[in-house]
């Protein structure tokens, strides 16, 4: 059995590759909610591995929380994603600038 | 409201109110006639009231009375009442304010018949009477302050009554911002005396007086000064504005654009007379102070002497009485300093009458010339104005001072009294006075003898067209030269020598002080005093200066122009008025406008509209440039920045906390 620090780790590292991921990305906006998706795993990787060791299952409890919203998010996500390509034809992360000063 | 005598007074004093707002509210609707019958009528009613009150107070000697009617403001443990004094002085000013207020209103009817302004002229009068009125009655700094204001403000809307010249509206402005600077001082001293003696009620305060004669206050950081000296100095900035003292007098002479009833009422009865009687009502404030008595005695010497100098270069008839005026307050100014309250009140008294007399037979030698008031365009008119000629020559003898005329009383009571004083700067003072009692009847018999008497060199379309003046002008120069002449003999004894005194105790003079008393034993009746005059020297400076004033204008007028190129500097010096008018102009005015010009430019333009408004807008439109680089628009830049600051507060959360 690993050790808690061991699962904390490989959160952290998911967590990093998501950031990484939606800043880095300047290409697609698909993979910019994949990102975030990563993002949210390596959040539910933390839940589940302190509800094990600290046999508290309220951790677990959230994870289906997280899990639902992320998955709604992701719906959403896509939905908008669709409606944005139709009206720019585009989900290049560089085109999408209509926020700038 | 308790006392019956505190009712009547506050009849008195409304009656005047009422009689205003009629005039100024009703008066276009009413028509003339109609205005000019209730408003004299109703200041005739509280003239009668003031004689009954005169009576009670003073003739039956009833008791002071001082009673609140009205509380207009508590704050914390102060009380600020409308508060009536009833006590000798007051009854007195407020008979004699009253007398001179219904003999103006009675000529006012004559004088302004023609004006356009006619009702609010009266309106304006009766208003000034009634603020004359609560300054005197007052017994509080506050009320004292409300009518000495109130009469600072009516003396400006009627010496600007003819707001279209500009003269005037120059010459009420110049009133109304010189009597500011004294009010400054009184409003000080108000502060001063609410601070050390947390009350504001004349009782009180001077009851409490005697203990502050030690205690000291401290003015700026480490200057220290006695409370007394401090407060009556402040006090007496606010009667040098009112009552015309070096170097607050300029706005007198300027006050003469107004119409002559007003010059008769404002500046040579009332409003002038109120910082002299605010002095006397002082007197157990200012009696512990040597220090401001010296400063009074210097400031009303040189005001007795070198405004009465003035008079003699001046062309204007009006402008003559007006010096004069001065002159003679510089005269009351001085029988304060010497602590001779009761003198300073007889002589304000003898004042008002025949200022107030030369003021209206000025007046009616300016109708009968249409508005003209300059001196070279008259001459030669006793032959047709017969009674405004003998009531002016009635009036100009009681200011020589001549015997037995009412001034010579007053003027010599206070010849004498500097004479006695040991005040510091009673020497220089009684110089003065003396010099003054030469220089005042050469200037009045140059009026006089330029006006009525030497050839006619009036305007050639007027000859023929000269009348007497109508009896509603001459009635109350008829009643004002009465007193001019016997009021003096009356007074004398019991305002001055009588046990006790007709002010009694409304006065408060130090044993050490008491130059009257002194006086007292040389006193053996006023007719006597009238029949010794020719022992004095005051009276032979007077004959003298009637005997230059005769032959410097009807003698030998070339003697005149011959001193003029003689002494062509001292002319020049004495016709500008010894520049006081030019360093105002040029110091304060021109100063002033240099200075508002200088913030205009530095702190308005620069830094109000450069720095603050324009520059707040230049700012942050400048800010904003360099924000909206921030803005890239790629969500990938904010994520980056929100995990920096979530990075950095992580950061600081461990470390720091």
């Amino acid at each position: 059995m690993p050790s808690l620090s061991e699962f904390l780790i490989v959160g952290a590292l998911l967590f990093g590759m998501g950031i990484a991921g939606i800043i880095m990305n300047r290409k697609n906006i698909i993979v910019l909610l994949m990102s975030i998706e990563l993002i949210l795993l390596s959040v539910n990787t933390n839940f589940i591995a302190f509800s094990y060791f600290l046999s508290n299952y309220t951790g677990q409890i959230f994870v289906f929380f997280v899990l639902t919203v992320a998955a709604s998010e992701a719906a959403i996500g896509l939905a908008i994603l669709v409606v944005l390509y139709r009206k720019r034809e585009t989900i290049e992360v560089e085109e999408l600038d209509a926020l700038k000063g | 409201m308790e006392n019956p005598l505190i009712l009547i007074a506050l009849i008195m004093t409304l009656l005047p109110l009422a009689g205003s707002l009629i005039a100024g509210l009703l008066g276009p609707k009413l028509g003339r006639t109609l205005t000019h019958y209730i408003v004299v009528s109703l200041v005739g009613i509280a003239f009668l009231l003031s004689c009954y009150l005169f009576k009670v107070m003073v003739i039956d000697k009833h008791m002071s009375v001082d009673e609140s009617f009205y509380t207009w403001a508590t704050a914390g443990m102060m009380r600020f009442d409308v508060a009536f004094l009833l006590d000798r002085l007051s009854a007195t000013m407020v008979m004699i304010v009253l007398f001179i207020s219904f003999m103006v209103h009675i000529y006012t009817i004559g004088y302004m018949a023609d004006d356009p302004g006619y009702t609010r002229f009266f309106s304006y009068v009766s208003m000034f009477t009634f603020a004359m009125l609560v300054l005197v009655l007052a017994d509080n700094f506050l009320l004292l302050f409300f009518g000495w204001e109130g009469v600072g403000l009516v003396s400006y809307l009627l010496i600007g009554f003819w707001f279209k010249r500009e003269t005037a509206v120059f010459g009420s402005l110049k009133a109304f911002i010189v009597n500011r600077i004294g009010d400054i001082g009184f409003l000080l001293a108000t502060a001063a005396v609410l601070m050390h003696f947390g009350t504001l009620t004349y009782h009180d305060v001077f009851t409490q007086a005697p203990n502050f004669i030690n205690k000291m206050m401290t003015i700026v950081p480490n200057v220290e000064a006695p409370v007394i000296t401090v407060i009556c100095l402040l006090l007496f900035i606010g009667a040098m504005g009112k009552s015309a003292q070096v170097p607050l007098h300029v706005w007198l002479p300027e006050s003469m654009e107004g119409p002559t009833p007003i010059s008769a009422l404002i500046h040579a009865a009332t409003m002038v007379t109120a910082g002299i009687y605010m002095v006397a009502r002082m007197s157990p404030l200012f009696e512990f102070s040597t220090l401001t008595l010296t400063v009074i005695l210097i400031i009303g010497g040189t005001t007795a002497f070198f405004m009465g100098v003035l008079a003699v270069t001046q062309y204007d008839l009006k402008r003559v009485i007006a010096y004069s005026t001065i002159s003679q307050l510089g005269y009351m100014a001085v029988a304060l300093g010497v602590s001779a309250y009761d003198a300073a009140i007889f002589h304000l008294i003898t004042h008002a009458f025949f200022k107030a007399l030369l003021f209206l037979a000025a007046g009616s030698v300016i109708i009968a010339l249409h508005h003209e008031q300059d001196m070279r365009k008259m001459g030669g008119l006793a032959q047709y104005m017969p009674i405004t000629y003998i009531t002016f020559t009635i009036g100009a003898l009681a200011l020589c001072a001549i015997p037995p005329f009412s001034g010579f009383y007053s003027k010599d009571i206070i010849i004498d009294a500097v004479r006695l004083s040991t005040i510091p700067g009673a020497g220089y003072a009684y110089a003065c006075v003396l010099a003054g009692a030469f220089i005042t009847p050469l200037y009045t018999f140059r009026a006089l003898f330029m006006t009525f008497h030497t050839h006619e060199r009036t305007d050639p379309s007027l000859r023929g067209h000269i009348f007497e003046s109508p009896w509603v002008v001459l009635i109350p120069l008829i009643a004002l030269a009465i007193p001019s002449i016997v009021a003096g003999e009356m007074l004398l004894g019991p305002m001055l020598f009588y046990y006790p005194k007709m002010l009694g105790d409304s006065i408060f003079v130090l044993p050490d002080h008491n130059v009257i008393n002194q006086l007292a034993t040389e006193y053996h009746g006023s007719k006597l005093m009238a029949l010794e005059a020719g022992k004095t020297l005051a009276f032979w400076l007077a004959m003298g200066g009637i005997f230059t004033a005769w032959l410097f204008t009807a003698g030998f007028p070339q003697w005149s122009t011959y001193l003029k190129k003689r002494f062509s500097l001292l002319y020049s010096v004495l016709v500008r008025k010894y520049g006081f008018d030019d360093f105002n102009q040029i110091v304060l005015v021109h100063g002033a406008q240099k200075t508002g010009h200088l913030f205009y430019d530095v702190s308005d333009v620069k830094m109000i509209d450069g720095v603050c408004v324009n520059g707040s807008g230049r700012f942050i439109r400048w800010f904003a440039q360099a924000a909206r680089l921030l803005q890239t628009g790629y969500i990938y830049h904010y994520a980056l920045a929100m995990v920096l600051g979530i990075l950095i507060f992580l950061i600081w959360w461990e470390f720091y906390v």
